[in-house]
């Protein structure tokens, strides 16, 4: 559990903003390092080439992949959310990416913050308020009649609007506990595999190979596995934003 | 779990430098390069699209030109066929009348050598005859001793000679 302690690197004393402490932590870093990998990766995709290069084609793969998920989901109305979803999908990826290199080889331990729910939480409220805000802006009250579905029965609202309405309020708990359970899980179980190895290795030459051999192995593969989870949870992160962007967006 | 026991002491550092970085990315990446990102598949798309349209005219035209190549060459064909064909029956016309020519002459000189060979054959045939007359007048008188007149043994030698 080492790994998901948070530890302050600066400003522990004096950074406080109305009585509350902002220390500059590791997690903060590797927010900071998320953020920078992704603008030189996007920076690199901008040299506006007719025939891209591989770096550019990354590029323009990644926002084409949104484009056609929001086009996919919300329709033409979609691309404008294109900035906010993008920047969601990338942040949580590079992040789930940047948190499974293994700098712990070098002595550096990196940090995956979206293995906190509070990181995760935020931006959870965040796609929340932005599907809250753009379903009141467009429809205004005409929002509420999200709760009753298309060709429900008038004696059946009563029942079904309040299901309806904590499903709608559930939706940001599920999309942040979600990417939050799902690296969180991913970091304890190749931590306790390497456990396996280091302590079978410690109980003699004949228990490490018997146990650490297997544990290596199936270490790879979880390896490999949430690699693709990185991927897998950013996308569902993004995809739900904008299910939930296409109710507000939409309505019915 | 570190997440639930320093939730208290580290959530506003969290949020405030979530805020911050995420906001960068939003206004910087999201914001500031993305757009740009796509205007430029967008130009791209655009281009390819001019110059599909381009080669489609191009195409077209081509397939215009060649219809009045062909149509042409279909004209000079037949051009082409008609002149063979005049030239042909001109030829076979020319031929009939040469032929034509030829065979009257021969018809001529046949119909010249048969007359011919009817009076060499007659007047052979009057030698013959004469000589006949006489051979016979001359056997009946060696054998017969009876003198027959010239007319008599003219007369018996056409009867004899009309059975050859």
């Amino acid at each position: 559990m080492h790994q998901f302690t948070i530890e302050p690197l600066a400003g522990t004393g004096n950074w406080e903003i109305a009585g509350h402490n902002i220390a500059f932590t590791n997690s903060a870093l590797w927010m900071l390092i998320a953020a920078v990998v992704l603008t030189v990766f996007v920076a690199g995709g901008m040299r506006r080439q007719l025939v891209p290069g591989r770096w550019q084609m990354m590029v323009e793969f990644f926002t084409g992949f949104i484009d056609d998920m929001l086009e996919a989901n919300i329709g033409k109305g979609g691309r404008k959310y294109l900035p906010f979803v993008f920047s969601l999908f990338m942040f949580i990826l590079f992040a789930n990416l940047l948190g499974l290199v293994p700098l712990g080889i070098v002595g550096v331990h990196p940090f995956t913050f979206t293995s906190h729910f509070t990181v995760t939480g935020i931006l959870a409220v965040l796609s929340f308020s932005i599907v809250l805000a753009v379903g009141f802006w467009k429809h205004g009250l005409h929002f509420f009649s999200l709760f009753v579905p298309a060709g429900t029965p008038w004696p059946m609202i009563p029942m079904i609007a309040p299901i309806e309405f904590i499903s709608f309020m559930v939706r940001p708990f599920s999309l942040g506990l979600r990417l939050f359970v799902a690296m969180m899980a991913g970091h304890v179980l190749l931590e306790v595999l390497s456990s396996f190895v280091i302590n079978g290795g410690n109980g003699g030459l004949g228990l490490g190979l018997l146990v650490g051999i297997p544990s290596l192995v199936l270490m790879i593969g979880i390896a490999a596995l949430e690699i693709l989870v990185a991927g897998i949870q950013a996308y569902v992160f993004a995809l739900l934003t904008s299910l939930y962007i296409n109710d507000a967006e939409n309505l019915h | 779990m570190p997440q639930i026991a320093q939730l208290g002491e580290t959530f506003a550092s969290q949020l405030f430098w979530l805020v911050i970085f995420f906001g960068f990315v939003f206004f910087v990446v999201g914001r500031g390069m993305v757009p740009r990102v796509m205007g430029t598949m967008t130009d791209r798309d655009k281009q390819i699209g001019d110059d599909l349209a381009a080669a489609k005219t191009a195409r077209d035209a081509a397939d215009t030109q060649e219809e009045a190549w062909r149509v042409r060459e279909n004209e000079n064909r037949a051009a082409a066929r008609a002149l063979v064909a005049q030239a042909k029956a001109e030829a076979l016309a020319e031929n009939d009348r040469k032929l034509a020519t030829a065979q009257e002459r021969l018809d001529v000189q046949l119909a010249e050598a048969e007359q011919r060979i009817d009076a060499s054959r007659r007047s052979a045939l009057d030698e013959i005859e004469s000589v006949a007359v006489e051979a016979a007048q001359d056997i009946v008188q060696r054998l017969a001793s009876v003198k027959v007149t010239k007319a008599g043994a003219e007369k018996a030698v056409r009867e004899a000679l009309a059975n050859v």
